[in-house]
């Protein structure tokens, strides 16, 4: 392949992949950066009772990680339709 | 007993799967890599059982019992990493066909001298890494066999080590998947029996919450304190909620006696009736030093008000430190020989449940110190050599990216209950924070049932587990090390012309070597928390490989100056900063640095990884006429799905 054409394939190719990474992204840093501040700012919700656990024990402790799978498993099921997109438009 | 035999069950069972194992791995690629065939499922079994290490399985549940809420944050961490490595290198680094880092590194940018630059790392952050494990084997030993710490770390890591000199590592990967699930039964199972009997989560977390200002009640039993090898944890602070009796069951010496917590320069305070020794002649003051102390001396330690300069009022009390190992009891003056003591060197509730208590708020700066741990942790995953070595032995990029998403999902499952554990062990087992032992709740927390035989079986369990996680943890780091050796060192530098079987050989060496300096090592780190220095080792990573596979991975205009400059600056600035660390807290190097610089120095990610990644950028950018020539070619390699048949295996078999 020449070298323009595996410039111009891969910039595609990588733009598409790295807008998914980056969304994916966006929602777990907002929530890591969220969660202490609203410790810290918004301490009486932090502290709100749920079931044994304040809200925050619930979230960090509990939730976090099915979170974590939720956009796992949004990432990958992107990554492969995008991969699947992208063999698509170059065996044509 | 009953404890003994299921940690030798999981040894030698370990042990005859490997040889086993090792019968059925040939060519030199399976001794490395263990072939490229190894499924989803199994892979992310082996992913899992590799990583969850002795401070995942002890250590964090240890410092959730001791810290509270803020500890919180290092299972989270650990497994929200996988997210990072999921969503920016598993896919590209598994396309690109090397196999370790070194490769990565040397493969992306034609450069062998920057493969060694980014060797010496794996060297780097696998020996901190293996320092918790080691600790790990000592500690369970010393705790279910009363084995010195040095005879624990000795017998298990001769074990591991040997196991890998012979086996390498296709024995590994049906060993470390088997360890996965080993470690999530030892884990679960007994922890909803202990729950049974002692009360649920929910309830054990409500009960805690009750008393903002409440401590946990401890017996009146014995305590063995640590002495000052192992300090900071030879220290027996004494509870601000009430006053307590210390009784001397041995000789001791008191290195210092000192005011907790330490007061500021214009507080003020009266401590002069705070101690005294009932019914002895022993002069002993607040302030005292090297102060002997001897058996059967009974010691009367009462809280005092601290005023402030801005005129707040707060309670603080004494911290004993102890010379020598020492054996004393803790009990309240309302009932002399039956406890009702408040525990010692523990939180108050409010304190323990609540965010920004003592772990991150110890030098003041709790905000900074939480976002400091989040990105070493989150970032640092992808930093582990022993991990991504893993990621080559999936088929595809996209099946790399399914393993991920199934260790998310394993890891998830195993760390739900480090808190429970943690959270148990404040409940029903306080005096663990008096003797500074918490590591052990999950070991010792079964035999608080009140039934003696559930309790031994379930102990058992858990040890059989610890025993899991630091022998997959111990033996993963070694191949990578060793491997690193054999490939990087003797195969590219000392002897290029070596053949196969020379480096099989190099790597036997290198395994029983490394094995050997990382039980030194373990020898050294008794006092330091079990999950403390693997945040460090993550925080290293965090600032070396993190940024190097990110940029590598997504930016075309990365040169090798730039990459390595960044990893190195950033890498070895993090390690200089945490080794200073320790040194301080051990008392072999006394400097005097304010809270903010010694916040920075205890949690360096925060500064670490975007200095990494600046000078990654900024080096880059003055040398951007070295960018590789084939780099288009280089990104297609990396991104493009296998069907269109860009990638390449970089190892030639």
């Amino acid at each position: 392949m020449d070298q323009q054409k595996a410039s111009e394939l891969s910039r595609r190719m990588m733009k598409k992949q790295l807008r998914l990474s980056l969304s994916v992204a966006a929602v777990f840093v907002v929530i890591l950066v969220g969660l202490p501040l609203v410790n810290l700012y918004l301490p009486d919700l932090a502290k709100a009772r749920v079931g044994g656990f304040t809200l925050t024990w619930l979230i960090l402790g509990v939730l976090f990680f099915p979170l974590t799978w939720i956009l796992s498993s949004w990432f990958v099921k992107g990554t492969e339709r995008i991969d699947a997109e992208i063999v698509a438009e170059e065996s044509k | 007993m009953i404890e003994l035999a299921f940690v030798l069950f999981i040894i030698a069972s370990t042990v005859l799967l490997g040889v086993w194992a090792t019968n059925k791995s040939q060519s030199v690629s399976d001794f490395f890599v263990a072939g490229r065939s190894v499924n989803v499922f199994w892979n992310a079994s082996a992913i899992s059982g590799e990583y969850l290490s002795a401070a995942s399985f002890m250590g964090v549940a240890g410092l959730i019992m001791k810290n509270g809420y803020d500890a919180l944050w290092y299972p989270v961490g650990y497994a929200a990493g996988y997210l990072f490595l999921l969503l920016f290198i598993a896919g590209p680094l598994r396309r690109f066909g090397a196999y370790t880092i070194p490769d990565f590194a040397e493969g992306r940018f034609h450069s062998p001298a920057f493969r060694k630059i980014a060797v010496s790392f794996v060297l780097f952050i696998g020996f901190f890494y293996t320092m918790p494990q080691m600790k790990g084997a000592g500690t369970v030993m010393q705790g279910i066999m009363g084995w010195p710490y040095w005879l624990g770390i000795i017998i298990v890591g001769s074990v591991i080590t040997f196991n890998v000199a012979l086996g390498g590592m296709k024995g590994i990967t049906i060993v470390q998947a088997m360890q996965y699930w080993v470690k999530v039964f030892a884990i679960s199972v007994p922890c909803f029996v202990v729950m049974s009997f002692l009360g649920s989560y929910n309830e054990t977390l409500a009960k805690a919450l009750e008393a903002p200002k409440g401590v946990p009640i401890i017996p009146g039993s014995v305590i063995s304190m640590k002495g000052k090898a192992g300090a900071p944890n030879n220290a027996l602070a004494l509870s601000t909620a009430g006053e307590s009796l210390v009784k001397f069951e041995s000789d001791a010496v008191l290195t210092s006696i000192s005011v907790n917590p330490k007061p500021k320069k214009e507080d003020t305070f009266d401590a002069s009736g705070a101690i005294l020794a009932i019914g002895s002649s022993l002069e002993v003051s607040s302030k005292s030093k090297g102060l002997t102390v001897p058996k059967d001396t009974l010691i009367r330690v009462m809280p005092f008000e601290v005023i402030s300069a801005e005129g707040k009022k707060s309670k603080a009390s004494l911290k004993l430190e102890f010379d020598q190992p020492s054996k004393i009891r803790v009990t309240a003056p309302r009932s002399q020989n039956d406890g009702d003591a408040f525990a010692p060197n523990s939180p108050t509730n409010e304190k323990w449940a609540a965010p920004f208590g003592p772990l991150t708020s110890k030098n003041g700066y709790p905000i900074l110190y939480t976002y400091s741990l989040i990105i070493a942790l989150v970032c640092g995953t992808a930093g582990l050599p022993h991990i991504l070595v893993r990621f080559y032995t999936n088929p595809d990029g996209k099946s790399a990216k399914r393993t991920t998403l199934w260790v998310m999902v394993m890891l998830g499952a195993f760390y739900v209950f480090t808190p429970m554990w943690g959270s148990l062990g404040r409940t029903a087992m306080p005096i663990l924070y008096a003797s500074n032992s918490t590591d052990m709740a999950i070991i010792k927390l079964p035999t608080m049932l009140g039934n003696e035989t559930i309790g031994h079986i379930l102990a058992g369990i858990t040890s059989a587990g610890a025993f899991a996680a630091f022998m997959s943890t111990f033996s993963g780091l070694l191949v990578s090390m060793s491997g690193a050796f054999a490939h990087d060192i003797y195969g590219k530098i000392i002897k290029p012309d070596s053949s196969s079987d020379q480096r099989k050989t190099a790597f036997k060496f290198a395994a029983v070597g490394i094995g050997a300096i990382s039980m030194l090592l373990g020898l050294l780190v008794e006092s330091f928390d079990i999950a403390m220095m693997v945040g460090w080792a993550f925080a290293i990573g965090a600032a070396s490989y993190f940024p190097l596979l990110l940029l590598g991975s997504w930016w075309r205009g990365l040169t090798a100056k730039g990459a390595a400059t960044g990893m190195l600056v950033g890498g070895m600035a993090s390690l200089v900063a945490i080794v200073t660390t320790m040194l301080i807290d051990k008392k072999y190097v006394t400097l005097e640095v304010s809270p903010l610089v010694r916040s920075l120095m205890e949690q360096p990610a925060i500064w670490g990884v975007p200095l990494s990644i600046a000078l990654m950028v900024g080096v880059s950018k003055m040398t951007a006429k070295q960018v590789p020539h084939d780099v288009d070619t280089m990104m297609l390699r990396l991104h493009a799905p296998e069907e269109l048949g860009h990638s390449k295996d970089y190892i030639e078999h």
